[in-house]
């Protein structure tokens, strides 16, 4: 009986939170019509959401393209494939890894701060301020988050796959002595534009959608306390990596028949 | 008297099965100092709430200015808000801005004025609460006082009809209390504005409100100007206006009979 | 606020290195040449046997690429595969005799579509079929013919 009961306040609880999301999601994306005549707000997170997220992203991506290219030496080698590396790694990184690490990162470095900054700003009634001084939290704080984490998000991808190719043809060509240009002419030979970068891309962007819409409500709708705010942070940690992942699985069914 | 700038009207309230208001009437008049009082957890601030169009009541009508805030759309409460000054608690400055960027704020965001006339603005307010020096200075820098003081000077910022002040008083050493206490008269009567302050706070309340309202069981139980609340008779008023322990409102939480509970024990 | 030039010297930054990687990914990763698919025409050309053969295969003409496999259908009156192809408007001078055949990349690798072409003054246009035909040659067929014919020639 009391399961029964306690199972029925987690739905009811489930999908007023998911009623709470949905509409916070068509607000913000009204909003970001607001946050086209405020370019300076949108610069300010770009440079917190994106640039200082670059770091990680590029150090990742260096040492995960280098992985690659040495495990899918060691692979290929057996079966004298080792031509097809740059295939490998590219494809590897075009596809999965680079959309997928990127998002989880990005969820790590830049939507735990911006739950926690969202939540924090909530839990010191400076949302509730700025609506007393007739202005809308959700266009001048929540929006320029969420389209940051947008339009960051695809570009940092980019650049973990272009760096994590590089990092491979290192180990590839520099180190286990593949040839640089039958590395790249294979690369070149398997990857297509449209069938694997532009689905990689779309990948990005659909992950950086979730992500920022997830990092955005979850501080927005964080208890006001400082439990409150770290769990909402722990929230979207793990919220938004289960939701990559399991978007991933979708998006790669639907795009790779 | 001429008619009331605020307006509360038979206001009913409950946050899900707690009745917070039942019946709520009260009115304040153009220019005066209303000072709500009641013990902690009585809803005062959600009176602050209803006025500011934050929450809204289950019936009655909120009327500020001759408008009925419970019946304002989105764009034109955000208009109305224009005209309402608020401080809150917590100060709630904005921890990203200078205090000089604080303070112009809300002029920024809801005039076109010059970044010139910002600045006369501005420093006038902050020379008003006496921190013009303070103006670079960021939030994380002040002392508790301080910011409630800059929180002050951005709340008359637009010059609004009504300022609401929550729990200006709370946490805040001897000096700075007297200082609030003293800002909130002189803002009030230099710039003409009406101010509600709502505080548990009686002695100060009492220093500075030329009428209070004193809340309890969800709706005004005593009301008058400070030397009548102090002489009333009432026994609910009595008791919080003189801090007894014990009164209408009781020491302890309901409970079974001590007695009983002991020799009970657990079955 | 204070530092807006850096600001924005960085967020710019930020975006430049981004596009760059994207290009990177388009012209260095993909080998993206741009224009190889803006204008191109269709043939079709019906099997008996696609084999292995997938959309997005490459045709071949001298081995070397001049067109994708676009769609490959089944001819439900005939029971044989339709194989639809585009092919690169710069090479619109295909003979009407021209045959195509399913062939396969190496021993094992993955299968595409040669073109041959014949003698004729006519030449394909958009929408029309090549006649001639070869089908995939599908290994375990081929071991199984020749496992029999050895057990024939054994008698």
């Amino acid at each position: 009986m009391n399961a029964i009961q306690q199972l029925g306040a987690w739905t009811l609880g489930s999908v007023a939170r998911w009623g709470r999301a949905a509409i916070f999601l068509f607000q913000t994306l009204a909003s970001c019509a607001w946050v086209v005549r405020r370019i300076d707000l949108l610069m300010q997170q770009i440079f917190s959401v994106g640039v200082l997220t670059l770091l990680i992203i590029l150090v990742s991506g260096l040492f995960v393209g280098m992985v690659l290219g040495l495990q899918g030496y060691n692979t290929l080698v057996d079966f004298g494939a080792e031509t097809s590396l740059g295939m490998v790694v590219a494809l590897t990184l075009t596809r999965e890894l680079g959309p997928v690490l990127t998002a989880l990162l990005f969820a790590g470095r830049a939507g735990s701060a911006l739950t926690a900054e969202i939540g924090l700003m909530k839990a010191t009634e400076q949302l509730a301020a700025m609506e007393m001084m007739a202005v809308d939290p959700i266009n001048r704080v929540v929006a320029p988050r969420f389209l940051a984490g947008v339009i960051a998000m695809p570009l940092l991808a980019a650049m973990f796959a272009g760096v994590g190719v590089f990092g491979g043809y290192l180990v590839g060509v520099s180190l286990l002595g593949v040839d640089a240009g039958v590395y790249w002419s294979g690369m070149q030979e398997g990857v297509d534009l449209y069938a694997d970068i532009l689905n990689g891309v779309i990948k990005s962007v659909v992950f950086g959608f979730v992500v920022a819409w997830i990092a955005v409500f979850e501080g927005y709708d964080a208890t006001p306390t400082s439990e409150g705010v770290s769990r909402a942070t722990t929230r979207t940690v793990v919220n938004a990596s289960l939701s990559i992942l399991a978007l991933d699985f979708i998006l790669t069914s639907l795009m790779f028949k | 008297m001429s008619k009331p700038l605020l307006e509360i009207n038979d206001v009913h309230f409950s946050f899900g099965a707690n009745e917070v208001y039942r019946a709520l009437n009260l009115r304040v008049h153009k220019g005066q100092v209303a000072a709500i009082i009641g013990p902690s957890g009585c809803g005062k601030s959600t009176l602050l709430n209803f006025i500011g169009g934050r929450l809204y009541p289950n019936s009655g009508s909120v009327i500020c200015d001759g408008i009925d805030v419970t019946s304002l759309r989105r764009n034109a409460l955000f208009e109305f808000r224009k005209r309402l000054g608020m401080m809150f608690q917590a100060s709630a400055l904005l921890t990203d801005f200078s205090v000089f960027d604080n303070v112009a704020f809300p002029v920024r965001q809801n005039t076109n004025l010059s970044e010139t006339l910002i600045r006369h603005l501005v420093l006038m307010k902050l020379e008003m609460v006496g921190l013009r020096g303070a103006r670079d200075l960021m939030p994380a820098e002040l002392s508790g006082g301080m910011a409630r003081r800059v929180a002050l000077a951005r709340a008359i910022a637009m010059d609004p009809l009504l300022v609401m002040y929550d729990e200006p008083f709370t946490g805040l050493d001897p000096i700075s209390m007297g200082v609030i206490v003293k800002l909130i008269r002189e803002v009030n009567d230099t710039l003409g504005m009406t101010s509600l302050v709502v505080t548990h706070d009686v002695r100060e309340a009492c220093t500075i409100a030329d009428y209070m309202y004193l809340l309890g069981d969800g709706k005004v139980i005593g009301e008058g100007n400070p030397d009548r609340m102090r002489e009333s008779n009432v026994p609910d008023v009595r008791q919080f206006m003189n801090g007894l322990p014990d009164g209408p409102v009781r020491y302890h939480y309901p409970a079974p009979d001590y007695a009983d509970d002991i020799i009970g024990g657990p079955v | 606020m204070k530092n807006k030039g850096i600001l924005e010297f960085w967020v710019g930054l930020f975006v430049v290195a981004g596009v760059v990687a994207l290009g990177v990914l388009a012209f260095k990763v993909a080998g993206f040449s741009g224009g190889e698919f803006t204008q191109t025409y269709k043939i079709t050309a019906r099997f008996g046997n696609v084999g292995g053969l997938s959309t997005k295969a490459p045709v071949n003409l001298a081995g070397v690429r001049i067109g994708r496999v676009t769609a490959i259908r089944i001819d439900p009156d005939h029971y044989n595969a339709v194989v639809e192809m585009s092919i690169d408007s710069r090479y619109d001078n295909l003979p009407m005799d021209t045959s195509a055949s399913i062939l396969t990349q190496g021993l094992l690798g993955s299968q595409f579509v040669g073109l041959n072409p014949g003698g004729d003054e006519i030449h394909l246009e958009d929408g029309d079929e090549v006649m001639l035909t070869q089908s995939a040659v599908v290994l375990e067929q081929l071991i199984s013919q020749m496992l029999f014919s050895k057990a024939e020639g054994g008698e």
